[in-house]
This record gives structure tokens, sequence and C-alpha cells, in this order.
């Protein structure tokens, strides 16, 4: 698919992977790749190219976001590929991995194409999905992996689900070593998770609610960090919450075990307090954790311990959502708050700006080894423009997921995404307002 | 008395005693102490909720809180009515809040309620802002009125309770009569000990101000009151292992003639929220015995549910200023 | 805050034993009962009784009835709660009753007061004596013997000192607003 050169012209380049942070143009050929990025491109532009001008902006690597939950197939009341893939744009994202736990599950190469199918036609973002390792994520049998990984899948995951087999987990780790992808485990030892639907600890006492103690994490960490050490497979803890849980990365990763680690947004945001009056929007697994526990997450996201931020985007509509605490559906939103909640961490002196960019581009592409995250010549043009100088204010009835499932509705960020080109082409466009999203047509897939 | 401190219960619902100051606590009690005197006379009515409609939503089973709240409210002269568990529709997959909007609906002044999850209180309070909600227990969560018969009955036998120890014994985990006695002893100034195996004791009590306990004998020694809980089998989740039989149970944490004998105060007051395992949290000898306030518990449980229905629905009504006349 | 004094110590002493002679002129041969309306009922029915005994050799019963539980607007702002306390002892059926009160207002009390009467039985009569009466009825509701009519403002506020130990109370108008 042919289009017109563009050039963005003007703006600060972020690029993590190429360690430049300068003012800078960005080429991109008639193919949708980057031709070029450098100082004073702008002579090369006539009248047949596409000028953006990006002066006063910031030019960053589309957002990656190697954990996200599209209910399609089966659950499209809650979100569809389309539905997710707006939200992704609209927050900054132009690639998403998205997990298996659909309806039918994604463990076979069948559902992976339908995936694939439904990602081209939105045309909006690149949706890579993540095969099951376990047929129907009961933990019993490995699934087809290979058909999977044939039709595009990324990496493997029983996410949603703990693989309680520690037999089951050794050989998907030493089968994934075939196709060189990462194991996306969902740590949660179900028998010390028990009844739980929050944090064990005082709040849970005070609430009256059965809790989740930060060890049904923690046993399964340890347990997986010696399987990969066994094996030598890529073991990838997803959402890591626990205090613990980082430290035995940290040590893991100190001894050359392959494991690495995403955290969200809201765990290093929100500590259980955020259940607040029984909340279900502060309802996730793994839940919400104390202070000490959010702390020590930030800390491995500034060390280098935690490679990614992750948003783990599960949307709940208000049917989910809206009962008793004990019994509504775990998870939250996140597309379209991750990148303001990390550049709040920014303005609070968390962690640097580059280190921000890292963490939501070349960080996750590396850590699964994805060509994204990066603008280098011959990459697919994947730019995020942020307008430092415009909040991101957090308004529920105006998000573009299908569902509105959030704990920060009213919450006032920095920086604001101002567009989002995916594949050369420009599918979000901040108009004043609330955005809007482009529809074109199918785009090639990397 | 309550001329101690200028706060008086003014909400509309109750919810919790987690959410109330000490100064309401007491307004409650004092209040509570009047209504007594009303269920020993002659006529025990009067015509103070003539005309309210008190609805009983019980999705929980419950024969004696239900019917103690029923006894409060008629003898008020207040219609009631009753809706239980299995009749009710939240069985046939109507949701709580849908339940909730068709009750509003027929416009009753105050809601009892109670709710097998943490909280189903709080959100029906929170979905009818014109209706008075009275908990009556919310999972494990709270239950208010039997923490503040508890609280009065306490009060009665020893007259206050500041410098008093009151030690609750058993299941603390899974115990909504626990947490709200918890919440309202630690706000009015009681020593508060629990005392029972380390699978059933939570998190975060020690740092509230509770003495835990693992030793009966450590518990027991010293402490004015002896509150012991029923193990609720229903309660407990398969698969538990809290502790192995309720043989063993017995043997380490029931109360009986013998250990009050050698350990405990000689002038020591037991409680039980009731009904009782017989031979399991108490021996017969002790529940039949000059130490037990059982019944007393029971007798103030409906001057308590009397005084909270006529406050809640009062809250700060045509009041102070109006005349005498 | 003006304040005028419509009864002092000497004047309430008059005026309760002029309510008590015509009590005692207007009874006939029935079983004569005094029922003070708590609080300020109370005192003054026990004081007219004992003029009663003075003059007629015979002291009448004396009940006190709280009407708090009895009110037609569900009142809980209670400074120190203290409703129960009831006290009729003496057998209510046939009795010839003079309800006592200290202020006549609205007619509201008066109207509980003999809600209460009625759950506890059925008297021959009932009549009511008060020691003011300051107008402002809001139901159709008379003394039968008034010590003493005042004209106040709504929102006056009409205090009756308890009796002092000699006696005397006196009954003073404050100006409301």
């Amino acid at each position: 698919m042919s289009g017109r050169p563009t050039i963005l012209s003007g703006g600060r380049v972020i690029d993590p992977d190429a360690g430049f942070d300068g003012i800078a143009d960005v080429v991109i050929d008639r193919q949708g790749r980057i031709k070029e990025v450098g100082p004073n491109l702008a002579a090369q532009a006539d009248g047949k190219w596409t000028v953006i001008d990006c002066t006063g902006k910031w030019v960053l690597p589309g957002l990656v976001d190697i954990h996200v939950h599209f209910r399609e197939p089966g659950h499209e009341y809650k979100e569809t590929i389309e539905t997710g893939s707006r939200s992704a744009v609209a927050g900054g994202f132009t690639t998403v991995a998205c997990m298996a736990n659909t309806n039918p599950v994604n463990d076979t190469g069948a559902v992976t194409r339908f995936m694939v199918d439904r990602s081209m036609q939105a045309g909006l973002c690149r949706v890579l999905p993540i095969a099951a390792l376990s047929k129907g994520l009961q933990g019993e049998k490995l699934a087809e992996i290979s058909d999977m990984i044939d039709e595009g899948a990324v990496a493997i995951s029983d996410d949603g689900m703990p693989v309680m087999d520690a037999h089951l987990m050794r050989r998907g780790l030493e089968y994934s070593k075939i196709f060189g992808v990462p194991v996306s485990v969902h740590e949660e030892d179900s028998c010390l998770s028990h009844n739980g639907c929050m944090n064990e600890g005082p709040t849970a006492t005070r609430l009256g609610l059965p809790g989740i103690p930060n060890a049904a994490e923690d046993v399964m960490v340890a347990r997986d960090i010696e399987l990969a050490a066994l094996t030598g497979g890529h073991v990838h803890i997803a959402h890591i919450s626990t205090a613990g849980a980082v430290r035995m990365v940290r040590e893991g990763q100190a001894r050359g075990v392959k494991v690495t680690a995403e955290a969200t947004p809201h765990h290093f945001v929100l500590t259980d307090e955020a259940v607040g009056d029984y909340d279900t929007d502060a309802k996730m697994a793994p839940p919400l954790r104390s202070a000490e526990d959010r702390d020590a997450v930030k800390q491995g996201l500034i060390d280098g311990t935690i490679c990614a931020i992750a948003t783990d985007h599960a949307p709940h509509p208000a049917q989910d959502k809206d009962v008793e605490f004990e019994l509504a559906a775990n998870g939250i939103v996140g597309l379209e708050t991750a990148w303001g909640l990390t550049m709040a961490e920014v303005e609070a002196g968390s962690w640097s700006l580059m280190d921000a960019v890292r963490l939501l581009t070349s960080g996750p592409s590396e850590c699964f080894g994805l060509e994204t995250g990066t603008l280098r010549a011959g990459r697919m043009a994947d730019i995020t423009v942020i307008d430092p100088g415009g909040r991101t204010n957090v308004v529920r009835e105006r998000l573009w997921s299908k569902s509105g499932n959030t704990p920060f509705a009213g919450w006032d960020l920095p920086t604001r995404v101002d567009r989002t080109i995916f594949a050369g082409r420009t599918v979000y466009v901040w108009d004043g307002e609330r955005g809007r999203v482009g529809t074109d047509a199918a785009r090639r897939r990397r | 008395m309550s001329a101690a401190t200028d706060e008086h219960f003014r909400r509309k619902d109750l919810l919790g005693l987690r959410f109330l100051s000490a100064g309401e606590i007491t307004h409650i009690l004092d209040v509570a102490e009047q209504f007594r005197e009303l269920n020993l006379r002659t006529i025990k009515k009067v015509p103070t909720l003539r005309g309210k409609s008190v609805v009983h939503l019980f999705l929980e089973p419950s024969t004696r809180t239900r019917t103690s709240f029923d006894i409060a409210a008629k003898r008020m002269s207040a219609d009631t009515f009753s809706i239980s568990g299995s009749a009710s529709s939240t069985t046939k997959g109507e949701t709580l809040l849908d339940t909730a909007k068709n009750l509003a609906a027929m416009h009753p002044d105050i809601i009892v309620v109670r709710h097998k999850r943490a909280g189903g209180a709080l959100m029906l309070a929170n979905e009818l802002p014109d209706t008075c909600i009275l908990n009556a227990g919310d999972g494990r969560c709270e239950h208010p009125t039997q923490g503040l018969l508890d609280m009065l009955t306490i009060r009665r036998s020893l007259g206050g309770f500041t410098g008093r120890v009151v030690t609750i014994i058993g299941d603390i985990t899974h115990s909504r009569v626990a947490r709200s006695n918890i919440w309202g002893l630690l706000k009015v100034g009681a020593t508060v000990r629990v005392c029972g195996p380390p699978t059933l004791i939570p998190m975060g009590l020690e740092e509230a101000g509770v003495e835990v306990h693992h030793q009966l004998e450590d518990a027991v020694r010293g402490a004015d009151v002896l509150m012991a809980l029923r193990i609720q089998q229903e309660r407990i989740p398969r698969g538990g292992h809290f502790f192995p039989t309720l043989r063993e149970y017995s043997r380490l944490y029931g109360l009986n003639r013998d250990k009050l004998r050698r350990w405990a105060r000689k002038d020591v007051v037991i409680m039980h929220p009731g009904p009782v395992n017989r031979g399991v949290e108490l021996e017969p000898e002790v529940i039949d015995g000059d130490w037990s306030v059982i019944l007393d518990q029971v007798e103030n449980g409906v001057a308590v549910r009397m005084a909270c229905m006529y406050l809640v629905l009062g809250g700060e009504r045509a009041a102070r200023q109006e005349g005498r006349g | 805050m003006a304040e005028r004094v419509i009864l002092d110590g000497e004047g309430t002493q008059r005026t309760l034993r002029r309510m008590a002679s015509q009590i005692v002129e207007s009874m006939d041969d029935g079983r004569l009962a005094l029922v003070g309306v708590r609080r300020g009922g109370v005192p003054l029915a026990e004081k007219m009784a004992d003029l009663i005994a003075e003059t007629t050799g015979t002291r009448p019963d004396v009940g006190a009835i709280d009407i708090t539980l009895y009110r037609d607007d569900l009142y809980t702002g209670l400074e120190k709660p203290s409703f129960g306390a009831t006290q009729l002892p003496f057998a209510l059926d046939g009795a010839s009753i003079v309800l006592v009160d200290d202020v006549l207002f609205t007619g509201r009390t008066v109207l509980a007061a003999l809600g209460v009467l009625r759950d506890y039985g059925r008297p021959r009569w009932v009549k009511l004596a008060v020691l003011v009466d300051r107008g402002w009825r809001e139901l159709p509701v008379q003394a039968d013997f008034v010590g003493k009519t005042a004209a106040t403002d709504r929102q006056d506020r009409v205090l009756v000192e308890p009796d002092a130990s000699d006696g005397r109370g006196r009954v003073t108008v404050v100006a409301g607003g």
C-alpha cells in the first residue's frame, strides 16, 4: 500500500533504542517505513509530501503494550479487537500483545488467525496474539503452540489462569525454546489465594473481605525462576505486584536466569487502600498491595529489574462490576491512562523521561523480541506524538474502550497524546475535545 | 452517659460500628437503655413508628436476628414485611442492585438487610438514599446491632468500659460479630483481646490495638468478659484446614467450669452471640451457670434494635428548637 | 435577650392553691388522680396533690407519664435520653384523671398524653390543668383549669423554674428570635 512520504518536523525526538533525545525530523517513506531521523531533513520535502509540524511536541516510537485482553472471540460485549484498538491508539499505543483467554481460547491456529484478521480489518494498530500454553487454559495438556506461532503469536501464556502443575510449566518452558519466545506467567498459587478477592492485610480485615497473601505470588515466582534456571527457557513474570517477587527476579537475573518482568501502572500508583468502600474498580488480579510492595515495584522499574510497563487492560462493563465486591470481575482498563500515569511519575521524580519512554517502547519490545518500539530506519513507522503542555483528563464516559472500569476516573494527568501514527498513517489525532480515531484500510502486519 | 460528649447518632443508616464515634455509640446505648423498660411493661407497645414500614431483607438465613428486629419494630407499631433468602429473587439471578431498586419503588422506611457478602448493606445505602438501612450482617464484615447489644450487656454488667478487659474467643477471621465488637469496644476505651488458633486470626488486629493470644489461659486471666464465638461450619470454606476437628478445637479453646475456676476472675462475665454449639465453645454448665449473661444479651437485643430504628428514622427532625407542648 | 417574669414565686404558689381548690370544687364522687406530664408537670402534680390533701384531708393518687414515644413527630434529639418512665401506680380504669402540665402550647403534648392513658386503661373522665396557657394551639385542645394566660410570640420560650425547697417557682417568658 503506497501512501505519501511524510515528515514530522521540529519535534523533540526521544528514541531509547538509539539513545537519542534531541530536536530532529523524522521522514517516513511511501511504504510507511521510517526512512531517516535527523536534524534539518525538511529540505527534501516537496509539495507531494505530508508535513506534520511537531514543534514543541515530543516524537516517540509508537508505544507498545505486551499485556492486554481484547475479548474477541466470545465476550464482545466487554470489548472487541476493534474497540480495543481504538482504545490503544487513543492511548498512544501502536502495538499490543493480546492474551489468549478468549472464548474459545486462543489455543489453535484458527483462533490466532481470526484475531490477526480482525486486527487487520480494524487497521488501527498492531494486535499480536499470545498463544495459550495449555489447551483451554485448563493447565493439563500443551496446546498446539507451533500452529499459533505460525499464524503470528509472539509469546505463550495461560494468563488469567495460573499454571498450577509445575511439571507442565517445566515442559512448557522447554518447549518454548523451539520458537525462542517467552512464556508469560500469571503468578498466583490458587490454593493460597483460595477465595480471596483483595490483598490480605489490615484493609481486608476491616472490610471483612477474604484476602490473597503476598505469598500466593511469591511462591510461584520462586518456583518458575527455578524452572527457568533448570530449562534455560525464558520466563516473563506478568503484572508483578509484590516486593518479594521483585527481589527474587532481581536475584534470578543476577544469577543469569532468563527471567524478565512487567508491571502495570496501577501497581506502581495505587495500594490496597484504593478499595475504599468496596470500589470494584480497584479489584483485579493480582490485587493492589501494600505501600511497601508498590514502592518495590517502582524501584524495580527504576533499576531495570522490571523491563516493561504493561497495562493488563481488562475491560468489564457495569453488569460485571456493579455487584458485591466478592462477586465482581477482576480487572481494569488501562490503555488510555498508562502514558499519563507513567508521566506523572516523571513529574514526581521517580524516573526520567527517557526511562518512561523506554519502559513503554524498547523495553517491552526487546523483552518479547519484537521489531517495534524504535525509530530505526527501515522499521514500520509507528510513532506517538505527545503534547507536553496538554493534560489528560480521565473521563469515564469519554474512554474509547467499550468498558469504563477504571479507578482513575476524574484524574488529571500530565501531557496528552497528540497523534498516533501506525505504519505511516495517522490513526488518532487530538482535536481539542475527545480526539478522532481513523478507520483506514488494512495494514501490513509488521 | 451521653453528657460526657456532645455527639449524638444522627445518621440515616447503621452500617457498621467502624464508622461511629465513641459519642455516637454511647448515645445509642443510652437510648437502648431506655427502651429496655418498655419491654418489661404489661403493654409492650408504643405508637412511635406507627405508619412506618420496615422490610426485613434476609438474603442469608436467620431466625433469631430477624425475630428480634421484628419484635422491635412491631412493639413500636411499625408494619413489617419479610423477604428471605430462598424466596428472594437473587436466587433467580436478579442482582442485589435490582432487588434494591424494586424494593425502593415500594417506599419502605427502613430496610433491615442481612447479606452473605461484605459491603451488601453499604451498597443498598448508596443506592437508596431515601431509605434507612440497618445492617443485620454483611458477610464477615460487621453486625452492628449485635455489637451494640453486646456492649450494652457489658456496660450493664460492669458499669462501664474504661479499664475493662474483654476477650473474644474463637473464629475471628470469619466473624462479623467479632469485628463489630472489636471496633466498638476499642472506640469506647476498653482493652480488647482475641484468642484463637493462628489460622483463624486475621491480619491487622495488633496494629489496630488488639492483643492477640493463642493460649486460652493467657487470654482468660484478668479478663472481665469472655465472649465465645460460634464455630460457624457454614461460613468456613471447604478445605480450609483451620483446625483438625471440633474436638481438638474444644480442648484448646472451649470454656468449661474447670478452666474458669482455675484461670478466670471470680466475677467474670460469659457471653455468646448464639446459637451455642453446646460442648464446643461452651460446656453446658457454663452456658447455664451464674457467669453467663447470654439471655441478657437476647433481652438487650430487642431494646438495641428498637433504639436503632427509632434513631435512624428520627435523625434530627423537628428537634430541639420546638417548644414543649 | 428580653425576659419578663409573669409569675414570681409567691404568684405561683397562689395560683397553684387556687387551681387546687377549683379541682376540688369540680369533683363529683369519683376517684381523683393527678397525672403529671414529664417533666414539668410532675412536680406541679405532686404540689397540687399536697394542697388538695391540706384542704380535703385525703391526698389523691399521683402518677407520671412520659410522652416521648407517643409524639407525632418522631423526635429523637434528646440531650439526655430518658423516656420509659411512665408510672401509674393506681387503677386507671374508672378513675377521674386530671392531667397536669406546666405549659400548654400547641396541644400536641396533650394529644400524646391522652394516647398514653388510652394504652393503660379507660378512665371515667380526663380533664386538663396547666399552670400557663401561652396560646398558639394547633389542635382543638383546651385546659379545664388554667393558672395564668400569657400572650407570647411563637418563637418565645416559657421557662418554669423547678420548685425550690421552699415551694416557690418563677415563670419567665424569654423572647425568641
